[in-house]
């Protein structure tokens, strides 16, 4: 039988702010714990939440770069559950009225572009968290993290794969990012994805009953989730069992799924508008004035890149992977380079590079503006673009200038023609055989002929000449 | 010291005719002689409050006097006041020190007022009788086998027995109100948002509302004058100008129409006090008002309404007690549901948890719509209601509470005839209006409290208007025997 199948993600990412939603206190990953639990954190007694306007900007410029209705009137509601590590009793969330309404983002699927629906986006605070082991037989509670802001990204069930649910997971990491509203550090859990998922019979117009996979903190961990959970669910209905609605956990040792609650057991949240805060009202204004302040969007940058400078898609692709090299490349670009080199230079030797030495390139030692001094020594004809590789190894880290390595390592490419005529007369008449070889016929010769003049030159003839004066010596 | 106004006790500490100190002293020294009887106060800390009187004394002698700077003020124990006990009258809180001032509490402290300690409340405020508290019952001093009203009934006694000059208090559904009414004192819940919440320990956020609890009109508007401003901290504290609520408190009042509501008239009042209330109306017609009927249709409504909307969100406000932070945990547990389960069934009384179930229930799937949906549809007709009843008329009059000070044990086995006590006073909580109520007769020797509720933002309308009332009656000077 021919299964499809059927998967929707909810992303919690954490917003970028200095201070949690709903208190003063900060932000950051790491302290010491309860060092930023704050009475609000800690919900003592007679405290009250005071809505941080930074999160809400967060959410604007993302509802404004999924193309989203924002909201005019939105409203924090209650989640009403027990847990130690809920301080209040209850999370503070959105439910009937989310802040940021219908819109999508388009992932590429092989060469196709697939746009997937965006349902909401809404406003909440985080919670924070059990810290088991320190003492026998008890539980601590660390609420640092208890009121951080996250932003909860729904999609309609528009992905089909897992391959789709992980493209979808990057393109919404890259973007967040790329607007500035989340560090998408996963390690620290701030971006992390529930996925749900469900088959179906080929052709089947009602979806099947899907289990939610709860808190995947990577890429990889989807990609193993989503294949696990789909092979488990089409293996039992195969065997004439039955999907019941449920909440899951992925443990990555093994590589299994394994069932956490089933709707039965699922709490009643009794959400209900929090009497503490006022409506959130937003002005379109309000939203004017933050869209003026947008950057471009990657796909808005990867279509202009296309057209305006012919890099492939691909390529494009590459570039506008994340802000900092898409700032990377429009770094290079202000000091007038092509932007083909460019483009180039930063998907191969500079990526490779920063993966060698396993850095990012925020924190990539080799500047722009040296790159680019480099990159206009090729389009000058200096240097070949073999040579300027043995450039950049020698600039990469150190603080050396590209004009001073070209020189001490001779590597000036040689454009006179009466010298590379000289070379060329030399190589031809201690290669006659080849010569020879070439005129009966062998075109492979040709190019053996070629590399011969650029081992005699030491790599530093002009190849381009190399070649058009070869040509016109053997055909006379 | 016992008779002074606020003002004439302002005056005195100006003129060194006493210190804060010894004013302080004195009100200590009577709390010592007449706690017991009444049980109004939960604790006080008296080396905390002469410090805080010394520290008046010094601002006095510095030339920064305020009205209420050096007097000693009865906070009921719903406020946190940093590093006093605030237990809210529960045995959650029995052990909870608060570690920071709410606002109420840091105007009062900026202005140099002592604290005189903290008065005893219904459970969580939840309650009509000041029965539901974990520390016993207050006792009214106008009759110690009664109650003195609740849940602000702790402050009510403290006044009324003259254990303080004036005390705070907040009203959810009449906590202020009903207890001046029942122990004769003035005391006004101000319109929703104008006094800010912040530290002030939540029962139902959208109802909940802090306001003064005194002798007079005039002492309200000079407590009112400290308590109100726009707070930060507060989301739903509103910005607007402070006012000065003593500017205007003798202006003339003739021309003012005064707005009767059929439905507050209708049965479960008692005739007696009907007569006394017509006998207020007749007061203020001698003063030059013109009287209206005017009708509040949906007013019967209010309670079920209330007891819809205020359970659920006390079910939600009172979820953080749970043992894990601060405040009560049970002694012996074997995992966390245990903890969490026996913690709040012998942290909250009976009272709580009914009102916890309730809430719970009417948000729970399946009844939200039919419950509490339904309910805030009918708030929003209620405060039509008012709205429609404001073209006709500046300020609406009608009795506080149904019925005088009941005996101790009377309503406590019946919650639906407790909740009767709030019949006249829940509507303006929804609607979030302001509502003033003052004495104005007695009934049985116990006194009877008349209610005036205005527009938003009218405290000032309203407190000129009672202050005009007292000007010409004497019930407010009454105060009961054997606290002389």
């Amino acid at each position: 039988m021919e299964w499809e199948i059927v998967i929707g993600i909810e992303t919690h990412a954490q917003l970028k702010t200095e201070s949690k939603i709903f208190s003063g206190a900060s932000t950051n990953y790491g302290g010491e714990p309860n060092a930023q639990a704050c009475l609000v954190s800690l919900a003592y007694p007679g405290v009250l939440p005071v809505l941080n306007e930074e999160a809400v900007n967060c959410a604007i410029r993302f509802g404004l770069a999924v193309d989203a209705k924002i909201a005019e009137q939105s409203i924090f509601a209650r989640k009403n559950y027990f847990y130690p590590d809920l301080p209040k009793g209850y999370q503070i969330s959105q439910f009937e009225l989310p802040v940021v309404g219908e819109g999508s983002l388009t992932i590429p699927v092989g060469d196709e572009d697939k746009s997937i629906r965006i349902l909401r986006a809404h406003l909440e605070e985080d919670a924070g968290k059990s810290v088991h082991g320190i003492e026998e037989g008890k539980s601590g509670i660390d609420l640092n993290r208890a009121g951080t802001p996250l932003l909860e990204i729904v999609t309609e069930p528009d992905m089909s794969s897992a391959e789709e649910a992980v493209a979808y997971a990057k393109k919404l990491h890259e973007l967040v990012q790329w607007i500035g509203i989340c560090d998408g550090n996963m390690q620290e859990g701030n971006f992390r994805c529930d996925v749900n998922v469900s088959v179906k019979k080929k052709g089947d117009k009602k979806l099947g009953t899907r289990r939610e996979i709860k808190n995947l903190n990577s890429f990889k961990f989807i990609k193993q989730a989503v294949d696990y959970e789909v092979n488990w669910q089409i293996e039992r209905l195969e065997d004439g069992g039955k999907i019941n609605q449920s909440t899951i956990l992925f443990d990555p040792d093994s590589g299994e799924t394994r069932e956490m609650r089933s709707k039965e057991e699922a709490n009643d949240y009794r959400y209900f508008p929090d009497p503490d805060l006022l409506p959130l009202v937003i002005s379109q204004e309000k939203i004017n004035t933050i869209k003026s302040k947008m950057y471009e969007l990657p796909s808005q940058m990867k279509s202009r890149l296309v057209k305006e400078f012919s890099l492939s898609g691909y390529d494009a692709d590459g570039i506008t992977s994340n802000i900092a090299v898409a700032n990377y490349f429009t770094e290079l670009l202000t000091y007038k380079v092509s932007a083909k080199l460019a483009s180039n230079w930063i998907l191969t030797n500079l990526f490779s590079r920063l993966n060698e030495s396993n850095l990012d390139i925020e924190n990539c030692p080799l500047k722009a503006s040296k790159l680019a001094k480099l990159i206009l020594r090729i389009e000058d004809k200096t240097i070949s673009n073999n040579a300027a590789k043995k450039v950049f190894d020698e600039i990469w880290d150190q603080d050396k200038s590209v004009d001073d390595v070209i020189e001490k390592l001779g590597l000036k490419q040689i454009s006179n023609v009466s010298e590379i005529e000289d070379i060329l007369n030399q190589v031809l008449k201690e290669n006659g055989a080849m010569v020879e070889e070439y005129k009966s016929g062998k075109d492979k010769a040709f190019n053996a002929l070629i590399g011969q003049v650029m081992k005699a030159s030491k790599g530093k003839a002009n190849p381009g000449q190399v070649s058009q004066l070869l040509k016109e010596k053997l055909s006379n | 010291m016992i008779n002074l106004s606020l003002k004439e006790l302002s005056d005195s500490l100006k003129e060194k005719k006493f210190s804060s100190v010894e004013l302080t002293q004195f009100f200590l020294d009577r709390l010592d002689l007449y706690n017991s009887s009444i049980n109004a106060f939960i604790s006080f800390d008296k080396d905390k409050s002469l410090a805080m009187a010394r520290n008046a004394d010094a601002m006095i002698q510095e030339g920064r006097q305020n009205y209420l700077t050096g007097i000693p003020i009865a906070q009921k124990d719903i406020f946190c006041a940093e590093g006093w006990k605030t237990s809210c009258g529960s045995r959650m809180l029995d052990n909870f020190i608060a570690p920071y001032d709410a606002t109420v509490i840091s105007k009062f402290n900026e202005v140099g007022a002592v604290n005189l300690g903290k008065t005893n409340m219904d459970e969580f405020a939840m309650g009509s009788s000041n029965e539901t508290s974990f520390y016993g019952n207050v006792k009214n001093p106008w009759d110690i086998k009664a109650v003195p009203g609740g849940s602000s009934g702790g402050s009510a006694a403290a006044v009324a027995g003259m254990l303080a000059p004036a005390a705070t208090a907040t009203d959810t559904g009449g906590s202020i109100r009903q207890p001046a009414s029942l122990c004769g004192l003035t005391g006004l819940k101000p319109t929703y948002g104008l006094v800010s919440r912040y530290g002030m320990i939540a029962f139902a956020s959208s109802l909940d509302q802090a306001g003064p609890m005194c002798h007079t009109a005039e002492d309200c508007a000079a407590m009112l004058n400290v308590m109100t401003g726009h707070d930060p901290k507060d989301s739903t504290s509103v910005q607007r100008e402070k006012e000065n609520y003593l500017k205007g408190i003798h202006d003339p009042i003739k021309g003012l129409k005064i707005g009767i509501p059929k439905e507050f008239f209708s049965e479960g009042l008692e005739p007696e006090i009907e007569k006394i209330i017509e006998q207020g109306i007749d007061e203020y017609k001698k003063l030059g008002a013109e009287i209206v009927e005017i009708s509040l249709p949906n007013n019967h409504l209010s309670i079920p309404v209330y007891y819809v909307i205020a359970p659920a969100e006390a079910s939600s406000n009172l979820s953080r007690y749970d043992g894990v932070r601060y405040g009560y945990r049970t002694k012996e547990y074997d995992d966390l549901m245990d903890m969490y389960c026996k913690t709040r069934e012998e942290g909250f009384g009976n009272e709580v948890k009914r009102r916890i179930m309730i809430g719970t229930y009417v948000l729970s799937a399946g009844y939200y719509d039919a419950y509490y949906l339904k309910a805030q549809k009918i708030r929003r007709l209620i405060s039509e209601d008012f709205k429609k009843a404001f073209e006709k008329c500046d300020v609406i009059l009608g009795p506080s509470a149904p019925s005088v000070a009941f005996p101790i044990g009377d309503k406590k086995e019946d919650p639906l005839k407790m909740y009767m006590q709030d019949v006249y006073t829940i509507s303006t909580n929804l609607a979030g209006l302001p509502g003033l109520s003052m004495p104005a007769g007695l009934m049985n020797n116990l006194p009877v409290g008349m209610q005036l509720i205005g527009n938003y933002f009218s405290e000032a309308k309203l407190l000129n208007i009672a202050n005009i009332f007292q000007t010409n009656t004497d019930w407010h000077n009454l105060s009961p025997k054997g606290f002389e």
